[in-house]
């Protein structure tokens, strides 16, 4: 039987699909009976997706033309 | 994870245009990369400057061996692995930023900070916290929780900042991510795992 704390050290693990189908049961049946487990799963699941939408700082505008026009140069150059 | 960077159908479109020297593709290059290249250079190396300095570098080895491109991972991919690349080659050089394999296993860093969180037999005695909201799309839309998700990155170790950024911020395959940063696929793991469990925590603290 796996504790919770072990639940939340293993869940790297079940997420990414590395764990053995002995441990994967074990890990299910523990969710099926422990909420506090199933919401933290939930969160992790949810700040992995919110991680994917973080945005990058845009470059501005007039740098963004000028660097095209200085990689269309390198180019030219090497060939 | 949100795939961004699987094999996309249009990366050897796009590729063929700047070969081909279309000028519109190289805007479109820069809008896709250049910002996600600086953020991900600045997980590297100290500061901003030397940041921009290696993702300048690697425009010029991008530019160079565009012909070199074969598809086999998406574009995104190769230029990150270019990018990782120079940023060790410079390391290297000035011995001012340290290499991947210099930061450490990870084992240093061995407490993913819930210890407290439970009791003698492991059970919790402190739960998670309910959230007030974990629609990933509206917890995007909370300013102050990505301001608090953005300053919990920054605390990270950084091989930890790294591979989290790699994996879920740009949604590589572990294995590519193994192949850029030089890591194990188990020490990979690990850092994914103590990075995402302290940036959910940071979460919890605010919708919590």
């Amino acid at each position: 039987m796996l504790t919770c704390a072990e639940v939340t050290e293993l869940v790297t693990s079940y997420l990414e699909g590395q764990m053995a189908w002995r441990r994967r049961m074990a890990f299910r049946l523990h969710l099926g009976m422990c909420k506090h487990c199933r919401a933290y799963l939930r969160q992790m699941k949810s700040t992995v997706k919110v991680l994917g939408r973080v945005p990058a700082d845009p470059i501005p505008p007039e740098l963004r033309d000028d660097l095209a026009r200085r990689l269309v140069a390198m180019r030219k150059k090497d060939g | 994870m949100n795939g961004s960077e699987r094999v996309r159908a249009d990366d050897g479109a796009l590729v063929a245009r700047l070969i081909a020297g279309e000028a519109r593709a190289f805007g479109e290059l820069v809008d896709r990369f250049h910002a996600r290249m600086v953020r991900l250079a600045m997980g590297f190396v100290a500061d901003r400057g030397a940041a921009e300095e290696v993702v300048q570098d690697t425009w010029l080895v991008v530019m160079t061996g565009l012909e070199g491109f074969e598809g086999r991972s998406s574009l995104g991919t190769w230029i990150f692995r270019i990018l990782a690349n120079r940023a060790r080659t410079r390391a290297v050089r000035e011995r001012r930023t340290v290499p991947f394999s210099a930061l450490g296993d990870g084992a240093e860093d061995g407490d993913s900070g819930l210890g407290a969180r439970f009791d003698g037999v492991g059970h919790w005695s402190t739960p998670p916290r309910a959230w007030s909201e974990e629609d990933p799309e509206r917890v995007c839309l909370r300013r102050e929780a990505m301001e608090v998700l953005g300053r919990a990155m920054d605390a990270l170790p950084a091989n930890q900042r790294l591979v989290v950024m790699l994996r879920d911020v740009e949604g590589l395959e572990s294995d590519e991510v193994c192949n850029i940063l030089e890591v194990s696929e188990t020490n990979q793991r690990v850092l994914l795992h103590r990075a995402r469990t302290k940036l959910r925590t940071a979460l919890e603290e605010h919708l919590g």
